[in-house]
């Protein structure tokens, strides 16, 4: 069902953990649906020094959090901003079809916490 | 640690024994007669379909073997059942009580009924999955013209009070239609004492070929056929008889008759050792279902904080394969109707694992799943939100 990468990244997941003074953090899903992910950011010079992840999921729940964690670190802020859902399921050399909205999450996840950085920079203003 | 081959998940799909295979072979390409047809060929074919039908007679307990309808499958036979008895009464009254964890087969035919003006009532089942037939029994009225409850639940594993509600259905003169697939070949059947007037059974779920099916009528039932075609079957199932399948149909029932307590047994000292194991070794686990009126193969349980799909990939990796009622192994995306009908949240429900033992699994194979899965339901704990974080400690 799942590409080789996919499994990959399910049995060896990238950055698993949590951020303690993470500069932003984000969660979305619902445990009721079988997914909840939370994505943690470190912000430096506007890059994304380090992103960690939590998930409570399907194994495309895991392998996309694992490879969203991959694909940010290291981008800036704006780059990260526009990484979409279809860059994750495409850099796992794809998703099965069923999987492609319920458990491709992490993008969000990780916008959402670049959202709570920006508003927490912009809070201290 | 080696890696062991352990598949545990024969409500899924059984394979096919090799004696029933042996017995079918020569159905193929020497005996492949139509029974219908008058010369030597048909009267070869006609014989395996009589002999077929005993044996499937001898395991449920009927007392003719005109009794038996092949099918090509419990899907089948319970359409035939539900439908046929609902069209044919139809005049008498318009009311079926049915229960909230039958097969999804089942519910399905109950919502096609309820769209075309019959009335469906559910009974709920309690925390482990069980039917009060006293509760049941207050459902009925004069409209009532079928009872339909499963013998036992292959995902949950809980064994119904089938006698009491057979009992119930004859003294208010109603039809009792039983879907036996995960109940038949594993535990004792029998249609006579338990005043079953239909009985859906399946090859596969006895070690069986796949697409072959029976349904038991008993004597005088009034049903009618859902399929139109050449009268095979006293009429209510037309198409040319399968008869390789139903030979090994016939082959699995009479091994399933002979070897059924000693398999019971030995299994359900299995099942009881996996239980009690991962109990014991896995905090917050629980067993879902009855914990003794159960299957003698089934163990059904579940892990807090973590999602089924994960543990069965996890553990497909170490090479076990099970089941899961999470809604991510499902492909209408919502959870197993028989966890949420036990009372279980959804959360709940997607972290449950579903065992189902059969013949080639042994000792070794129990403690093989004892010895990888606190490793699995670790490693995916520490990866969720929802762990309390005491636990990771």
């Amino acid at each position: 069902m799942y590409s080789e990468k996919v499994m990959d990244h399910f049995m060896s997941p990238r950055n698993v953990g949590e951020i303690p003074d993470a500069d932003g953090v984000g969660t979305v899903g619902n445990p009721v649906c079988g997914d909840l992910m939370t994505v943690y950011i470190k912000v430096k010079d506007n890059r994304l020094a380090d992103v960690k992840f939590k998930t409570f999921g399907c194994g495309a729940a895991v392998a996309t959090s694992s490879m969203i964690t991959e694909l940010a670190k290291g981008k800036t802020i704006e780059e990260a901003l526009k990484i979409t859902r279809g860059d994750v399921a495409e850099s796992l050399g794809g998703l099965p079809p069923i999987k492609m909205h319920c458990s491709n999450l992490a993008a969000d996840a990780l916008h959402v916490a670049i959202k709570n950085y920006l508003e927490k920079k912009e809070a201290k203003k | 640690m080696k890696l062991r081959k352990v598949y545990m998940d024969h409500a899924a799909a059984m394979p096919v024994d090799l004696r029933v295979f042996e017995a079918m072979k020569p159905y193929f390409t020497g005996n492949y007669g139509n029974p219908s047809s008058s010369h030597s060929f048909g009267a070869s074919a006609r014989n395996a379909l009589m002999e077929s039908r005993e044996k499937v007679a001898r395991l449920v307990g009927a007392e003719k073997p005109e009794g038996i309808i092949f099918t090509s499958g419990g899907t089948e036979s319970n359409n035939l059942a539900i439908k046929g008895v609902a069209y044919r009464n139809e005049k008498k009254g318009n009311h079926i009580i049915t229960t909230t964890i039958e097969h999804i087969s089942v519910i399905n035919i109950c919502k096609r009924l309820q769209k075309q003006g019959f009335e469906i009532t559910y009974v709920p089942v309690d925390k482990q999955g069980m039917v009060d037939p006293e509760k049941l029994k207050d459902e009925i009225t004069d409209k009532t013209i079928l009872i339909s409850v499963m013998y036992a639940n292959g995902e949950i594993g809980t064994i119904q009070p089938i006698r009491e509600i057979g009992k119930i259905a004859q003294e208010n003169q109603i039809y009792f239609h039983v879907d036996a697939v995960a109940a038949a070949g594993k535990i004792p059947i029998n249609v006579k004492e338990e005043n079953i007037n239909l009985l859906s059974i399946s090859s596969n779920d006895m070690y069986g070929p796949k697409g072959i099916g029976a349904l038991y009528i008993k004597k005088g039932t009034r049903i009618q056929a859902v399929t139109q075609g050449g009268g095979q079957e006293r009429g209510l199932r037309s198409g040319t008889e399968n008869i390789p399948s139903i030979v090994g149909m016939g082959k699995a029932a009479e091994i399933g008759q002979e070897e059924m307590v000693a398999e019971g047994r030995r299994l359900s000292r299995l099942r009881d050792k996996l239980i009690k194991g991962v109990l014991e070794t896995i905090e917050r686990s629980y067993l879902n279902g009855h914990p003794t009126k159960r299957l003698p193969n089934n163990a059904n349980l579940r892990f807090s904080y973590i999602e089924g799909e994960s543990l069965i990939l996890g553990l497909d990796m170490l090479g076990i394969q099970v089941s899961s009622g999470s809604a991510c192994t499902s492909k209408t995306l919502e959870p197993s109707h028989a966890l949420l009908a036990i009372g279980l949240a959804h959360e709940e429900a997607h972290g449950s694992l579903v065992f189902t033992m059969g013949k080639q699994n042994s000792e070794e194979d129990v403690n093989y799943v004892l010895e990888v899965l606190p490793g699995v339901v670790k490693r995916l704990r520490a990866m969720s939100p929802l762990t309390p974080k005491e636990m990771l400690r």
